[in-house]
């Protein structure tokens, strides 16, 4: 790494913390129901939502209700993204006359986008028109990740109230967090991202004269649409001359925003934020790995304050920084050495396959581990022409549950039950009684935590078994040997925990990847959603015990290591022999 | 089962305010203040005419341009209409053959040395319309020969075309193609 790199990467980290604290801060705020410096515009627009919506913001709910409002609120957002999708050729705002998806692959990215997973099976620029692009995928982005955060916050009160099975009301919550959080953050970095070359319009394609012409080959085809072949049995393929160009436009910086804010991910167009009219410049992607890290982060302040000892949610960021800096370090070693078959042809020794010169190495990997991370998915290089080594670092980053910063809410929310877990475990050999934030971790707390840990992972290894076994999933792989294997156990494990991102090789749009990518992305979302719920409902029953000699500090260093460890040591039993057989096995073919 | 109500409205305010007003919103600001990026940082040729975006890159191949990185979007290369990466593996033998044959086609035009990466990778966007300032000094010479002009000229223009890391510290340094060769078209 140059010292460039160095640079840029340690005034990442200390902008990513400087905005964490005040950030952090007025989330609690926000949550807690007090006054902010919004306050005087936004209260007036939440009040007329609650009246227009018929909600009654001083009505409590208990983990059930809670939890059934949630599911019924995303029913609605699937239901409508799906018709959305099927009639879009009917719809406004379709400019290139884009046609209707398939009902599978409606299906899919209808769940995709109401799950926060952002999977993206299609070519965003051919396939969406600029009504769903907006009024779809848009809103479920702000409102996918609203419904995290503020299951993540109803978990934070189970463990904040006593006595009681009131955890918050859903819909206040819900618009609050739309209102006050996700609505101006995206509004203001939208315009920075405009200034720095990401398109704002509602024009068509743009057909633009090439300076130089070029032409490609195309195969011809007979009367009835069969590849013509020749006498050898080739091919015949004619000429077609290149003149001009269509350049795709659309509302695209309103949406990067939030679909970093958000840990969305899903890209407008098919190349993501590598494509230059998403992310145009060094400072444009320095933004957007700050966009996708920040609530994340800032949310671990946030269950500080709202514990009340801040310290607490130091020792969660600890954790994650620790992980997330030894992850890039890993992954810009192993890209800046470079690939060694590339590299004895006469190259230069660094791996450029699949990345932006102007984001340059560190830019590109520091993007890769927070989109990996985090669940967020968007993309600045692909995965898939990672080194192996290189690529195991986002596939392990996903494996370990999303919960290095994690998704908008959910990282939090699948950190808590690990540190649930680790209570217990620490418990249990230092003869402890498990306790974390004064209240007692019993039978139903540790089942739901393990609901919470194993179900993405269960998904993933039962899934890629599958897929190994069916003909479709197979010729689906885009590359030979072990580097296939990696393609379906990253997409895969991408589904399962709501990631989104790919080794994009894979061709997904086929029925097999559709249809069980669907099943693996719902359970992926709603089991652990629902299982912390029901856990913070019984933890908002218990009374609270102060902390005694007894207690085991869980907001000191000490707690920290232990529960990287028993994260590391969690992910490694669960996914290391599937980790062998892909990219292990293929640094070791490149190597040799 | 009262919160049907509220799920069916709120979704639909949020789809008018997310979905409608919000973009809107951006959309009106982002025309008034920065209509020139908000429009595809459109570039025109010196009779003003609109060549291309400086934010897309072009399929050069002439010897009198500079060439741009490899690019394998659909069809042809820098196809803006299918933006997407090879999504080649490190271990592919396709792939591998692909980057020896890119390899030599340089090295027929006379360039020695170790060969910037990146003149021999795809990007990912297939879009990029930057190299590395190497990439760009390795091609002067073939350039010059192309133009018939002189070496130093040439060299000066290239390195007045590299722009620096943003701020001096974030980012790379690179050079775009298509501004570079436009500038050569004035000459």
């Amino acid at each position: 790494m140059n010292p460039y790199e160095l640079l840029q990467t340690i005034v990442f980290f200390i902008t990513l913390l400087v905005l964490i604290k005040p950030l952090g801060s007025y989330m609690a705020r926000i949550f807690q129901g007090e006054r902010t410096f919004l306050s005087p515009i936004m209260t007036p627009c939440e009040n007329l939502v609650y009246r227009i919506s018929g909600v009654n913001p001083e009505d409590e709910m208990g983990w059930r209700r809670y939890a059934g409002a949630m599911l019924l609120f995303n029913l609605a957002l699937f239901v409508s993204l799906f018709v959305m999708l099927l009639t879009q050729h009917l719809l406004p705002l379709n400019p290139q006359k884009v046609p209707p998806f398939t009902w599978q692959l409606a299906l899919n990215t209808a769940i995709s986008f109401t799950t926060n997973t952002n999977w993206q099976a299609y070519v965003g620029e051919q396939a969406v028109s600029y009504f769903t692009q907006m009024a779809g995928l848009a809103v479920h982005n702000f409102v996918s990740a609203a419904t995290g955060l503020v299951i993540a916050i109803a978990v934070i009160r189970g463990f904040v109230r006593r006595k009681t099975s009131q955890l918050g009301n859903f819909w206040v919550d819900l618009t609050r967090c739309t209102l006050y959080i996700l609505l101006p953050i995206s509004m203001i970095f939208s315009l920075v991202l405009v200034s720095q070359g990401v398109i704002q319009n509602f024009s068509a394609y743009r057909n633009l004269p090439l300076v130089q012409s070029t032409s490609y080959d195309k195969p011809k085809l007979d009367d009835k649409g069969a590849p013509l072949k020749d006498a050898k049995g080739n091919p015949v393929v004619e000429s077609v001359p290149v003149k001009e160009v269509q350049i795709p436009m659309g509302p695209v910086a309103s949406q990067e925003a939030i679909k970093e804010l958000g840990t969305n991910g899903g890209g407008f167009f098919n190349a993501n934020s590598a494509h230059p009219f998403e992310n145009p410049t060094p400072l444009s992607n320095f933004i957007e790995i700050l966009l996708i890290l920040l609530i994340p982060g800032a949310l671990t302040y946030t269950f500080g304050v709202m514990v009340g000892n801040t310290r607490q949610g130091w020792a969660l960021l600890g954790v994650m920084l620790l992980i997330l800096i030894t992850a890039f370090a890993v992954l810009q070693w192993a890209e800046s050495s470079g690939n060694p078959l590339v590299v004895k042809q006469g190259i230069q020794s660094i791996n450029m396959e699949g990345k932006e010169v102007r984001n340059g190495l560190a830019g590109s990997n520091l993007f890769t581990v927070a989109t990996t991370g985090t669940s967020c998915g968007a993309v600045n290089s692909m995965h898939d022409s990672l080194t192996p080594l290189g690529g195991m670092v986002p596939l392990s980053l996903i494996l370990l549950g999303e919960i290095i910063f994690g998704g908008v809410g959910s990282g939090l929310y699948t950190m808590l039950a690990f540190a649930i877990i680790a209570v217990f475990v620490s418990g249990l050999m230092i003869g402890r009684t498990p306790e974390y934030l004064g209240k007692k971790i019993e039978v139903r707390e540790m089942w739901m935590s393990i609901l919470v840990i194993l179900t993405a992972g269960v998904t993933v290894l039962i899934l890629s078994g599958i897929a190994m076994i069916t003909p479709t999933a197979v010729a689906s792989m885009a590359n030979p040997g072990a580097h296939g294997l990696s393609e379906v156990l990253y997409g895969l494990a991408s589904v399962s925990n709501n990631n989104g991102s790919a080794f994009a090789g894979l061709n997904a749009n086929v029925n097999f990847y559709n249809l069980l990518g669907s099943l693996a992305m719902t359970l992926g979302r709603y089991v652990p959603a629902i299982a912390v719920l029901a856990m913070a409902g019984s933890l908002a029953e218990k009374k609270f015990i102060p902390p005694s000699l007894g207690t085991l500090p869980t907001d000191k260093a000490p707690f920290a290591l232990w529960l990287t460890l028993v994260i590391l040591i969690v992910g490694a039993l669960t996914f290391f022999p599937a980790l062998a057989l892909g990219p292990i096995v293929e640094h070791l073919m490149m190597v040799s | 089962m009262k919160d049907i109500k509220p799920a069916i409205l709120l979704f639909i305010i949020f789809t008018i305010i997310c979905g409608g007003i919000y973009p809107l919103l951006v959309t009106g600001i982002a025309q008034a203040v920065f209509p020139r990026q908000a429009n595809g940082s459109l570039v025109t040729d010196t009779n003003g005419k609109v060549v291309g975006s400086s934010l897309i890159g072009q399929p050069f191949s002439d010897p009198k341009y500079f060439w741009p990185r490899p690019s394998a979007t659909a069809e042809f290369s820098y196809n803006p209409a299918a933006s997407g990466g090879s999504n080649a593996g490190p271990t592919n033998p396709a792939y591998l053959r692909t980057v020896g044959e890119r390899v030599k086609a340089l090295r027929d035009t006379g360039v020695t040395g170790p060969v910037p990466a990146d003149l021999v990778q795809a990007s990912a966007s297939g879009l990029d319309p930057h190299i590395s300032p190497e990439a760009a000094l390795l091609q002067i010479p073939r350039v010059a020969r192309a133009r018939g002009i002189d070496r130093e000229k040439l060299h000066k223009i290239v390195n007045d075309s590299i722009e620096d890391r943003q701020f001096g510290f974030i980012g790379s340094p690179r050079v775009n193609v298509l501004v570079l060769n436009l500038e050569l078209a004035r000459l």
